[in-house]
């Protein structure tokens, strides 16, 4: 079989582009992860919750003061989250925040239900669709504005967290809470700074995502998609997330064309949770996580 | 410059401080010892605002706090290690002692942000105190080593540098010479003395170490089950009865 180069890169490069807005979507969880040691089950209900809301706004007023708009619920939702599920669950278990996650997960999605129903809608955010051709490969302009967006918050994420003040107070809140507090770190505002996060990251997935998709309660699908990026690049790691989302998205893209064919097609969608546990067999901290030596 | 009035705290039915009152000196090296389970490290928690004693009441440079939580605590001028290091195991050695100057660093996230002007200037300002730290600790050499892959002796070492890098007014170290062969122990009492010395820092730790005790400490105070049974100069508790009986059970009796 020839090769036809020119098609493999194309699809490369909108793996790479679609990788990114998958690296977005796992970079809530790896946040959460990190301060808090949970895996945060509501981070797709928050995506959801963040497109519904920025759908109804849209209707009434213009795209900025509705992002603005979205912006200030989604810091009210992480105020609000620290002082009534995180504040009284203090010092317990990991497994006790998780179902919490959940609660709030169920309780978003049934809220969102509440407000806006059950029916899908669309997000127009003034991107059209149509590809155009740079040296003979075509590239959806959705897909890179997506990448463009995901790129530019992933950055300034990593940025904010490596080289200022507040986000080295929250990189030791997540390293160990009690030595955080004898430095003069504040745990509570810590959580709710990175709940804010969190949320932000939520509404930049939910727009993106939303914008190719839809509205509808299936983009909590795509915080599943989030799974195999956090297995592949490890669950508290940053950079992690970045090449975890690039990994995923191009393997899935190339073993739809290379390997589809030969078993009727349709890889894509399960190929990346495959390749997840090749790692969790090799690699099980991923690429970038700690490892951790428990001592038994 | 630090009044504890009788402290009690109690886990359940364990009575972990039993109604202790101890004093500490501006300027003075204060060592706290006991046998385990004599309630020292409870002690140590209830300064530095970790545990609240109830009943009980603490002052610092005369204002009571008694029931503020740590990280206030520490904005006062308390500094502390812990006796299981509580490094922050994923970061630098460097960034680990920054973070020790937290309540220094005083310019918000926008100015930060841009990391021009104020923001710049200041991050290279607590970068030379936290320089100046690990010259004095003799830590050079492992300055970008993340803090985890560090043994033991090293990791106390960095432990007890982010803590002098916050230049607290009274420093609580829990047993800072754990687990170290002499030699790292001769180091650290001697960055303990000169912290002290220099610095001017007061320091109150616990050590079960009884010569480094006896050498580096200007006053003792020793706890058995909660209650303070003596309290002195090294010299005094050396010859103490109850202190003898305490840490050798039936001593005198043949």
């Amino acid at each position: 079989m020839a090769i036809d180069w020119l098609f493999v890169s194309e699809v490369t490069i909108s793996g790479l582009l679609v990788g990114l807005m998958y690296s977005l979507v796992a970079l809530g969880f790896v946040l959460i992860y990190k301060a808090s040691g949970v895996f945060n089950f509501a981070q797709g209900p928050m995506t959801l919750f963040a497109a519904f809301a920025l759908v109804s706004l849209l209707a009434l007023v213009p795209l900025g003061l509705s992002l603005i708009g979205v912006l200030v619920i989604m810091v009210v939702l992480a105020y609000t989250i620290e002082r009534v599920i995180l504040r009284p669950l203090v010092a317990r278990p990991p497994l006790v925040l998780f179902m919490a996650t959940i609660g709030l997960g169920f309780f978003l999605e049934g809220l969102a239900q509440a407000i806006w129903g059950t029916q899908p809608r669309g997000l127009d955010i003034g991107i059209t669709d149509t590809p155009f051709t740079l040296a003979g490969v075509l590239i959806s302009r959705m897909d890179l504005f997506g990448a463009g967006i995901s790129g530019v918050l992933l950055f300034g994420l990593v940025w904010f967290f490596q080289r200022t003040r507040t986000g080295r107070a929250l990189r030791a809140v997540s390293d160990d809470h009690e030595a955080a507090l004898s430095v003069g770190i504040p745990l509570r505002r810590a959580w709710t700074i990175t709940w804010a996060i969190a949320g932000i990251v939520a509404l930049a997935a939910g727009i993106l995502w939303g914008a190719r998709l839809g509205v509808s309660f299936s983009l909590t699908l795509i915080a599943l998609k989030a799974l195999p990026v956090l297995i592949i690049g490890g669950f508290d790691s940053v950079p992690g997330a970045i090449i975890g989302g690039l990994i995923v998205g191009t393997s899935e893209n190339l073993a739809e064309v290379f390997l589809g064919p030969s078993v009727g097609g349709g890889i894509k969608d399960f190929f990346p949770y495959l390749l997840a546990l090749v790692f969790l067999w090799a690699r099980p901290y991923g690429l970038f996580g700690r490892e951790i030596i428990e001592r038994v | 410059m630090l009044e504890c009035k009788n402290v009690h705290v109690s886990f359940g039915i364990l009575k972990a401080l039993n109604g202790v009152s101890l004093h500490i000196e501006k300027g003075e090296i204060l060592a706290i010892i006991g046998p385990n389970g004599a309630g020292k490290t409870t002690m140590i928690n209830v300064i530095s605002g970790v545990y609240h004693p109830t009943p009980g009441r603490i002052f610092f440079e005369g204002k009571e706090r008694t029931f503020m939580p740590p990280h206030p605590v520490a904005a006062l001028g308390i500094a502390r290690t812990f006796q299981n290091v509580a490094l922050f195991k994923g970061m630098r050695v460097l960034d680990n002692i920054m973070i020790g100057r937290h309540l220094h660093m005083r310019s918000g996230f926008f100015s930060q942000g841009i990391y021009w002007g104020f923001g710049q200037k200041e991050e290279i300002r607590h970068r030379e105190a936290v320089e100046r730290v690990i010259d004095w600790l003799e830590i050079e050499h492992i300055r970008k080593v993340p803090a985890g892959m560090l043994p033991y002796g090293l990791q106390k070492r960095v432990e007890l540098g982010r803590a002098l890098a916050a230049e607290p007014k009274l420093l609580l170290l829990d047993e800072p010479m754990a687990g170290m062969n002499l030699e790292e122990k001769e180091d650290i009492a001697r960055f303990i003395i000169d912290a002290n010395e220099e610095l001017g820092t007061t320091i109150a730790l616990i050590e079960h170490d009884m010569g480094v005790v006896m050498d580096i400490s200007d006053r003792v105070v020793v706890l058995d089950y909660g209650e303070k049974i003596a309290e002195g100069t090294p010299e005094e508790i050396k010859n103490n009865e109850k202190v003898i009986k305490a840490y050798l059970g039936t001593a005198g009796r043949r």
